[in-house]
């Protein structure tokens, strides 16, 4: 028997810290409205100590996932593809709940994300062999350049579910840890995705995703000294100039996307490491 | 018996100095309103007088580069900009032995690194670019990639014209035009490499060289004319450079200092080994961002290691730069003098047990003799400060994965030396370490085709190599991932 008027069980919105979903520490939330004004939710607002907290678990997971190799990480983005794809229509509509988004372009955005992780998923096992070289050396030396992730890589979303998703998977697919900082409506759906990476084989703490006020959250990532890589690109104009202040405390590689799809942005998360070793018998 | 070396001096006839230098703006020298002296650092003698440059001659040099943008160097094609710096090679390749002699008498190294080393790299890195020139398109960074104008370029004192070599070349290459400040006490060859632009007929206004202090450098990092800001120098000068240029749209590459480990294992090849932890600190008197400063040895062959290296370490021939037969040259500057006594003192504080061979230092000038501190502990400040200058850390570790532990904990990452027959454990040690350089059974070897730069807090961006031309040119259209 199917009731009728049946009450909804209704999702808690958590963090998503070390492969677990715990509440902010701090106990505050903000709320979440429908573009007609309707409550949806409560998401947590993320703290300082939730951040710090990532840090340590991001720090703590990246040495693994970076050593992982390329083809199993290339798996592992594609089985997010793979988790996103059962997921897509509950995500479609909480964006177009919570954001100003039509349920037919939201519908075509998560198509899109979906298909943006296959796409990174491809680039593990390639990025050596396109932006990697062996030089030419004038002398008796093997000498060859190869990139390599930074580490603990934090990231910035606002508005657009691609660009959430862009911004992580850019920042992961090298070997990076990364924390996402969302703000606004976009956490609802943020958190869904949540449970995607939840069942997708990847390592407690590579990802890591906090829900609150970027305003708030920012200047603490741009000032963590256990925080190697900051992608701003969701932060407004203005405030970009004292995260970069901030972050030249430790030389944090700051970068702000062009909105193209190139690995351009997985390439400014990574360093390129040259090694010299002699040739003789 | 021994045998005592006669000194072989290279004569200082080859180069001229004149009393008194301008700035080159514009494709000539213009005189500043100031002057400071610049001596030999070997001998305390003035060489002769620097102009001090102030923001007015920023501003003109600045509108200079800017000038010859627009109107001429990125009209050029490809093709024409590399003949200019095949140009620039070859005159350098000619006057090379004027140009190391000057070095040698600016600097305070040794003729035998400025002539062998300095100025061979510098002529091969022209040449190396030069060939880029007409190739951008091939380079990994799109159809069609954009220079970003007036590249503004500060560089230090301990490599005057290989510096100025790794910042103009690739600049001009990629099709930028450019302003750049020597190091206040090393700027006699560059502005011999300015007579050099002239014979090249190199376009005026594409190379500009204001000289002065660190005052004249900041007016230049906050010039709004300036697109792309390239820096040699140290990590604090590194930050405020992020800082000044943290609300432009300023790109900036940024070389710095280091703490560069080298770790020698137990199967290590010693002698080599040892002629490498030389070569590693004492090449250049230490001045080097990169050098070996800790050693980090494998405790069940440190007494061995130790002991072969002070042997070495006697043999080291400190004195006239000029002498062909000097290994050791002249600390470049009092000041920095000064920091290498404050620091090493600083070691002998902390606990460390400081050892130097018998070196009858001269009077007049800056010396340092070649230092090794053992017993040195991951806190001791020796073993975290970049000292700059012959003085070298020694560490020992037991298990591979604590000789690791040990060469990461700095918040450098520059470069790092790995020392072992054992090809499995060099690469494994080479993925390990968090550095931009790592030589392998080798070390301080530079190559204009090889990229160099750091991890961590030893700067953004990588020179020579395809990774350097990145650092002058924005990415061109991409065909994206459809």
């Amino acid at each position: 028997m199917v009731a009728t008027n049946r009450i909804e069980v209704k999702k808690t919105y958590k963090l998503f810290i070390n492969g677990a979903f715990p509440r902010s520490e701090s106990g505050r939330v903000f709320e979440v409205h429908s573009k007609k004004g309707e409550f949806i939710a409560n998401p947590c607002l993320a703290s300082r100590k939730d951040l710090r907290d990532s840090v340590t678990a991001a720090r703590a997971a990246q040495h693994g996932w970076a050593k992982a190799t390329a083809y199993n990480r290339g798996q592992i983005l594609y089985r997010i593809a793979e988790m996103l794809e059962g997921r897509a229509e509950q995500c479609a509509a909480e964006i177009s709940t919570t954001t100003a988004i039509t349920p037919l372009k939201a519908q075509s955005m998560v198509s899109e994300a979906i298909d943006r992780w296959v796409w990174y998923a491809g680039w593990s096992d390639k990025l050596s062999a396109v932006t990697g070289a062996t030089n030419p050396v004038a002398g008796p030396y093997y000498n060859f350049t190869i990139p390599e992730p930074l580490g603990v890589v934090v990231v910035t979303a606002s508005d657009s579910f691609i660009d959430f998703i862009d911004a992580i998977a850019a920042a992961v697919v090298s070997g990076n840890s990364v924390i996402a900082l969302v703000d606004g409506g976009l956490s609802v759906p943020a958190m869904t995705f949540a449970e995607v990476l939840a069942t997708s084989d990847l390592p407690a703490g590579v990802i890591n995703i906090l829900t609150g006020s970027l305003d708030e959250l920012a200047p603490w990532a741009a000032s963590h000294m256990d925080v190697d890589g900051f992608d701003i690109s969701a932060i407004s104009k203005k405030k970009r100039a004292e995260l970069k202040v901030a972050g030249a405390e430790n030389l944090k590689r700051i970068y702000i996307a062009d909105g193209k799809l190139t690995p351009s942005r997985i390439l400014a998360f990574m360093e390129q490491k040259t090694v010299w070793h002699t040739i003789g018998v | 018996m021994t045998f005592e070396y006669a000194p072989a001096l290279e004569p200082r006839a080859i180069v001229t100095i004149k009393p008194k230098y301008g700035h080159f703006i514009n494709g000539s020298f213009v005189s500043g309103k100031r002057h400071f002296p610049t001596i030999n650092p070997a001998t305390e003698e003035i060489l002769s007088h620097l102009s001090l440059g102030s923001a007015s001659d920023i501003d003109k040099a600045v509108a200079a580069a800017q000038k010859a943008y627009t109107k001429t160097w990125s009209k050029l094609s490809g093709k024409e900009r590399g003949k200019y710096l095949y140009r620039i090679a070859r005159i350098l390749q000619e006057r090379a032995r004027e140009f190391a002699v000057l070095e040698t008498l600016d600097n305070g190294k040794p003729i035998r690194e400025t002539r062998d080393i300095d100025i061979p790299l510098v002529a091969a890195h022209f040449f190396y670019h030069a060939g880029w020139a007409d190739k951008l398109d091939y380079a990994g960074l799109g159809h069609s990639p954009q220079p970003y104008g007036v590249a503004g370029q500060i560089i230090p004192w301990n490599f005057p014209l290989l510096m100025l070599a790794w910042k103009v070349a690739p600049a001009l290459a990629t099709g930028n035009t450019v302003v750049l400040k020597p190091a206040e006490t090393t700027s006699l060859t560059a502005l011999l490499f300015a007579e050099v632009c002239q014979q090249a007929e190199l376009p005026d206004g594409v190379v500009n060289i204001v000289t002065g202090d660190g005052s004249t450098g900041a007016t230049l990092v906050n010039h709004p004319g300036v697109h792309k800001i390239a820096f040699t120098g140290s990590t604090e000068v590194g930050k405020k450079i992020a800082r000044a240029i943290a609300a432009t749209d300023k790109k900036a590459t940024l070389e710095l200092g280091g703490k560069g480990a080298n770790i020698v294992f137990d199967d290590a090849p010693v002698d080599e080994a040892v002629e490498g932890i030389v070569n590693g600190i004492f090449f250049n008197q230490g001045h080097v961002c990169c050098a070996g400063s800790r050693l980090i040895l494998q405790e069940s062959i440190a007494e061995e290691i130790i002991e072969k290296l002070k042997v070495r370490m006697a043999k080291i021939r400190v004195g006239d730069p000029l002498d062909k037969n000097t290994d050791l040259g002249a600390i470049n500057s009092r000041e920095q003098l000064t920091k290498i006594q404050e620091l090493a003192a600083i070691g002998d504080a902390e606990g460390a047990q400081r050892w130097s061979p018998q070196c009858n230092l001269s009077d007049k000038g800056y010396w340092f003799a070649p230092t090794i501190f053992t017993g040195v502990t991951q806190a001791h400040r020796i073993a975290q400060e970049e000292i700059f200058g012959p003085v070298l850390s020694v560490l020992t570790f037991r298990t591979p994965q604590e000789g690791i532990d040990k060469a990461n904990n700095t918040p450098f990452g520059l470069s790092a030396g790995i020392w072992s027959e054992k090809g499995s454990r060099t690469l494994w040690a080479s993925q390990q370490l968090r550095a931009g350089v790592i030589w392998a059974n080798t070390f301080n070897k530079f190559d204009p085709t090889s990229p160099f730069g750091g991890y961590k807090e030893s700067g953004w961006g990588r020179e020579g190599g395809k990774h350097g031309l990145a650092a002058y040119l924005k990415t061109g259209r991409e065909s994206g991932g459809k």
